[in-house]
């Protein structure tokens, strides 16, 4: 399942973040940078929505469209019934596609978007993807006040709204090519220790992708995972290593690139979040290869597709993982 | 599927944990709390001639207070940080959970935010410790009857 695309072209990004990310080594890169996680709204899943338009609302002046002149919005989250997409969509594009893809949305939405504009059907599409730490908390997770204890493999959820808007006009970034991930399980349990659930998709996707596009990972400047963490980016590396006798030199995993982990000692293992990955991509990878310094980044955006209830009913947490290459034009 | 190939490759790169250091924490936080819940009933006592059992019950809830209070302002979690179990065991633990619950349920409403999502975590310990305190009482009594 890798598809190669010949004209789709990223028009522009836009990026909105949280206190913690704008902490990170990327603030400079951000669209949007807010000190407090609620923005005057009085619901965590209202502060998420608020990020959405925040986020659609700065590509439409970054790119100078109007919101009648988007063909397409394809939009992703971690809320039940994708809420913050749809609510914060509403009004925006003249089609509206909501996905889930866990932490790999960002992505998924690429992938179906190129296929669409490839096909000629659509001539420009924004995907949208958004987390918030406080709603995933109290969906998934504890109440947000609570003091959960939890131990270092544990990652923690960004927050932030991304866009990146797709078209068929010729610009400096293209999506070239893509392979669509099936759902992997290796009967992980633990949902403190997401790299390690997440890590087998991974191996899955990038070993197909590297067997049916013939490339090798000296093939790209940079492969970067979404957010597998500290540990189970480890566990990619020393994979590929011992199992294919593949050295994943210019790896790293986006999870981890997008703090400060040495001094933010919450972070944990490292960030998680549909928009974790589409931070690091949309923003800092973006524009690298904006300005030419590099000229070529696979992202292989990993999610667990994790229900509370499966993982009470003893089940393993199956997991997913996307891959997109970028290439400067 | 499991698949040991990865979950060895898997086990080489766990995360570690400082377990010495947090069960120090907890031990000496939860010892804290015990020491302050014991000096307020002995003030209580001494100052407003409360019975010990007043005291305890007047004590309980200046800490259930507290516990709140504290939630309610942000800081309790990130105490709970640093203290970890000695802060949660003690009931100081039960305040927060429900204070919490009810806080990240406010906007739904009365109903159905608050009422029926305040006792979301502290349900089980409510009927577990109902259920656990029966099994002993009779525990008691029936040692109580054989021994006299």
């Amino acid at each position: 399942m890798t598809f190669s695309f010949q004209d789709v072209y990223i028009e522009d990004t836009a990026t909105i973040c949280g206190p913690y990310e704008k902490r990170g080594p990327f603030k400079k890169y951000f669209d949007k940078t807010y000190d407090d996680f609620s923005f005057g709204e009085r619901s965590w899943e209202k502060a998420e929505i608020h990020l959405v338009k925040d986020a659609l609302h700065m590509i439409l002046k970054k790119t100078g469209y109007t919101k009648e002149e988007i063909d397409l919005v394809i939009g992703g989250d971690l809320l039940n019934q994708i809420t913050a997409s749809t609510y914060g969509s509403l009004g925006v594009g003249n089609g509206f596609i909501g996905i889930y893809g866990a932490c790999s949305t960002s992505a998924l939405g690429l992938i179906v978007a190129s296929c669409l504009l490839q096909a000629n059907y659509f001539q420009n599409s924004l995907c949208l993807v958004s987390s918030h730490n406080m709603s995933s908390e109290k969906q998934f997770r504890y109440p947000t006040e609570y003091g959960s204890l939890r131990p270092n493999s544990a990652t923690f959820t960004a927050t932030g709204a991304a866009v990146c808007m797709l078209t068929k006009n010729k610009r400096d970034v293209r999506i070239e090519c893509a392979t669509l991930g099936r759902i992997v399980d290796f009967d992980q349990k633990d949902v403190n220790d997401m790299g390690r659930v997440m890590a087998p998709s991974v191996l899955d996707t990038l070993t197909r992708h590297f067997e049916e596009s013939g490339r090798t990972p000296q093939d790209y400047d940079l492969i970067v995972t979404g957010d597998l963490g500290i540990y189970g980016k480890e566990i990619v590396r020393e994979y590929f290593l011992k199992n294919y006798q593949i050295t994943l030199d210019h790896y790293d995993d986006c999870g981890v690139m997008l703090y400060h982990l040495a001094s933010e000692k919450e972070i944990q293992a490292g960030g998680s979040g549909p928009v974790c990955s589409a931070l690091v991509t949309y923003g800092y990878l973006y524009s690298l290869l904006k300005e030419k310094k590099m000229k070529r980044i696979l992202l292989l955006a990993t999610g667990a597709l994790f229900s509370p209830v499966m993982v009470y009913q003893k089940q393993s947490i199956p997991s997913i993982c996307h891959a997109v290459s970028l290439e400067a034009v | 599927m499991r698949n040991t190939k990865y979950d060895k490759i898997a086990d080489h790169h766990k995360a570690k944990e400082n377990r010495l250091g947090h069960f120090l924490a907890a031990f000496l936080s939860g010892g804290v709390v015990g020491a302050l819940g014991e000096g307020t009933i002995e003030i209580l006592c001494f100052f407003f001639s409360l019975s010990r059992s007043d005291a305890s019950v007047f004590m309980i809830t200046l800490f259930i207070f507290l516990a709140c209070l504290l939630t309610a302002f942000g800081y309790f979690d990130k105490m709970v940080h640093f203290c970890r179990c000695g802060l949660i065991i003690p009931i100081t633990g039960f305040a927060h959970s429900m204070m919490s619950s009810t806080l990240d349920y406010k906007e739904e409403g009365l109903i159905y935010g608050i009422g029926s999502n305040m006792f979301k975590l502290a349900g089980s310990v409510i009927l577990y410790g109902v259920v656990s305190a029966w099994f002993f009482g009779l525990i008691r009594y029936v040692l109580e009857v054989v021994f006299g």
